[in-house]
């Protein structure tokens, strides 16, 4: 029964990479430039797209994607993971024929649809009604097959008041939902999705995971890129990491996941402040450094299962005695989502002290309570009156569902809190 | 229950030539459809005067080159009025003088599309040849005023005009398989299209008559089908004999054109994505 839906064999793809303008350093050199450019541009442009033996190891060849190997069967939920320029979306373009491979040979069986976009070929002049049967059949979908599903498809994006107003006038979240309303009823045997669920409200990133869920479950093959680790292990039951145009690891999402987060290529759980940029004048305060580290398991380095805590240690110096000086981070979400700040004058004890010129650390741990996700960590110094300076950015952690009692893809809100509760039958 | 008639495509690297797959663009009609209804949809979207400027602009330039070469000029016209003249010339030089600039230009206007998702790509450079049409059959109405105005009656020529509206779709589609996906890698395509459409209406006998040209070089003048479009236009809405001696060798040059602009494009397309 579960024949192979999806079979990729030593599949390469070749870039090449723009040469090197020359430049001319006098007049006449340049004119004569100008007036060679044109068969030099002509071959520059032709060689685009020629490769040869001798070419693959150039310098200026990139290998996108080299010598991959994989199968997929009918039915089965693959997630795709890897950092910046693995060759993900590359994969996901010859794999939907956008872009044709320089070595190898796929053979898949059964109707693809890919959604590299969300919203491709919506014109803005168009209403929605005549966007919704535009971009589906851009997707892919027959005129009668968009018929059948309209109703459907305006009812989840929720923008019936507005379907005969052009789309230039809609508000941009409101033109990302229509987009994805359509996409979410496409019915392939082979769905191929990449990071398009970063888009849109949070409420309406849930809806859309909810209804990828469905379709996974319908005993479809979906491939499913993503940046966002909660919603692969949430959607994908096999996971492929993807590094340098290389498969590195394939196997459970579980396994791949961990390793792909823990291989480093994920958080930055150390910072070491640049030299001669340690020095925070307005308090004299001279930040050393800051680290994260996992007390269950020092491998993990930056991640966190959901229910134990990361913790955080910020060293240093306080060049004079002071009293008012306060050590505090924050901690944003990869969209930018400020998600609170903590300083290290919140314990009463630490208070309005009097401290001495030296070194010190401010530990505190992170965690219990924020959604499986990724963030960032900015690091700061407060003293004097209003005085204050910050490094933006400069940890990574992840947060995974690991001991989140709850499903948290399926919870509204911008952190997932385990509160206490207490039920008993009323007196 | 789909079991048995699952599709199985491979995918490998694509060399050389390749030859036209007819069945999968049957595949992709409706959206072809959809494209070619947005073309028309929105080009005169947020226009006060909307259709109408497809009658407006050439009737504009019919006035002008009347002026101009009717009257100031004075280029012989064998006896025919030169604003009849140039009407049944003009309406079709629009139609194809758009037509080619709007397929020419399609790949490049339609960049975003071919990124994110697989279309049969031959589809872009044809739209634009279907959806000028809209504007070429409004056009028509100052033809069939002016013919009213000037007392023409039909003859049975008009038989053979679906034989020229045909002629008249091929040549911006030939030049335009061409010249779009040439214009994919060199972008200088588009600076040299605007000046030469300019200059391509002094190619054929809109502005002046074939009788004008040696009969010597008559064959050599003739081999350009956009001349056998003009002439064969003005003989069957004017019901003279239709001067196949100038039609011939043009039709000859179209269907060359489409096979090999096809086969050009059919080559091009596996780069297109990758040097966009």
């Amino acid at each position: 029964m579960k024949d192979i839906a999806i079979k990729v064999e030593n599949l390469g793809k070749c870039y090449r990479l723009g040469a090197k303008e020359e430049k001319q350093d006098s007049i006449v050199a340049s004119i004569a430039d100008t007036i060679r450019s044109p068969i030099k541009n002509y071959r520059k442009y032709r060689s685009l797209y020629n490769f040869d033996e001798a070419d693959t190891d150039s310098a200026n060849v990139l290998q996108a994607l080299n010598d991959v190997s994989f199968e997929v069967k009918a039915g089965e939920r693959i997630g795709i993971i890897g950092g910046n320029g693995a060759g993900k979306s590359t994969l996901l373009k010859i794999l939907s024929k956008i872009t044709p491979p320089t070595t190898g040979k796929t053979t898949i069986k059964g109707r693809v649809s890919s959604l590299l976009e969300v919203g491709t070929g919506f014109h803005p002049e168009l209403t929605g009604r005549e966007n919704i049967y535009l971009n589906g059949t851009i997707l892919g979908m027959r005129k009668t097959e968009v018929d059948r599903k309209f109703d459907e498809i305006v009812d989840f994006s929720g923008i019936d008041e507005f379907l005969d107003t052009p789309v230039k006038r809609y508000s941009s979240g409101m033109r990302v939902r229509l987009a994805f309303a359509v996409a979410a009823h496409l019915e392939p045997e082979i769905l191929i999705v990449d990071e398009v669920l970063a888009v849109g409200d949070a409420n309406f990133q849930h809806k859309c995971l909810n209804k990828m869920e469905n379709v996974a479950q319908s005993g479809r093959t979906v491939l499913f890129v993503s940046h966002n680790m909660a919603a692969i292990t949430q959607l994908c039951e096999r996971a492929l990491w993807l590094e340098k145009g290389h498969l590195k690891q394939e196997g459970s999402v579980d396994e791949i996941v961990t390793a792909y987060l823990s291989a480093g290529t994920a958080g930055h759980s150390t910072w070491v402040p640049e030299e001669g940029k340690e020095l925070i004048v307005a308090c004299e305060v001279k930040m050393l450094g800051a680290k994260l580290n996992n007390p269950n398991d020092v491998k993990l380095g930056s991640i966190a299962n959901f229910d134990s805590p990361l913790e955080l240690q910020i060293r240093y110096e306080i060049t004079k005695p002071s009293r008012n000086v306060k050590i505090f981070y924050r901690v944003s979400d990869m969209s930018g989502n400020l998600i609170f700040t903590s300083m290290d004058t919140d314990s009463p004890v630490s208070h309005g002290h009097l401290r001495d010129a030296g070194e010190y650390e401010s530990n505190t741990r992170i965690g219990g309570f924020l959604r499986p996700g990724r963030y960032n960590i900015t690091i700061g110094a407060k003293g004097g009156v209003q005085r204050l300076d910050q490094f933006e950015n400069v940890l990574t952690f992840d947060v995974s569902s690991q001991g989140c009692p709850m499903v948290p893809v399926n919870r509204k809100g911008i952190i997932t809190p385990v509160l206490d509760w207490q039920i008993k039958p009323a007196s | 229950m789909e079991q048995n008639n699952t599709q199985v495509t491979v995918i490998k690297p694509i060399s050389g030539w390749q030859s036209l797959d007819f069945r999968e663009i049957k595949e992709y009609r409706d959206l072809f459809y959809f494209l070619v209804w947005r073309d028309i949809k929105v080009l005169y979207a947020q226009t006060i005067m909307g259709f109408s400027w497809a009658i407006i602009s050439p009737l504009i330039q019919i006035i002008v080159f009347t002026l101009i070469f009717g009257k100031l000029a004075k280029v012989p016209t064998d006896g025919i009025p030169y604003f009849l003249f140039s009407t049944l010339a003009i309406i079709p030089w629009t139609y194809m003088s758009s037509a080619m600039d709007a397929s020419s230009n399609s790949l490049v206007a339609q960049k975003a599309l071919l990124g994110k998702i697989y279309l049969p790509r031959l589809i872009f450079p044809i739209i634009p040849i279907l959806s000028k049409l809209v504007d070429f059959f409004i056009s028509i109405v100052i033809v069939i005023a002016v013919l009213v105005f000037y007392d023409v009656s039909p003859t049975w020529n008009l038989i053979y005009l679906p034989l020229f509206v045909l002629m008249m779709m091929a040549v911006p589609a030939a030049i335009g398989l061409f010249l779009s996906s040439m214009a994919i890698r060199y972008r200088d395509v588009k600076f040299a299209l605007g000046f030469i459409v300019k200059l391509l209406i002094y190619s054929a006998p809109i502005l002046y008559s074939a009788q004008q040209i040696p009969d010597v070089y008559r064959f050599f003048y003739s081999l350009n089908p956009i001349v056998g479009v003009i002439e064969g236009f003005r003989a069957c809405l004017l019901g003279t004999e239709i001067p196949w001696l100038y039609i011939v060798p043009g039709m000859f040059t179209c269907v060359i054109g489409l096979v090999l602009g096809a086969l050009y494009f059919k080559r091009m397309e596996k780069v297109f994505v990758d040097v966009i």
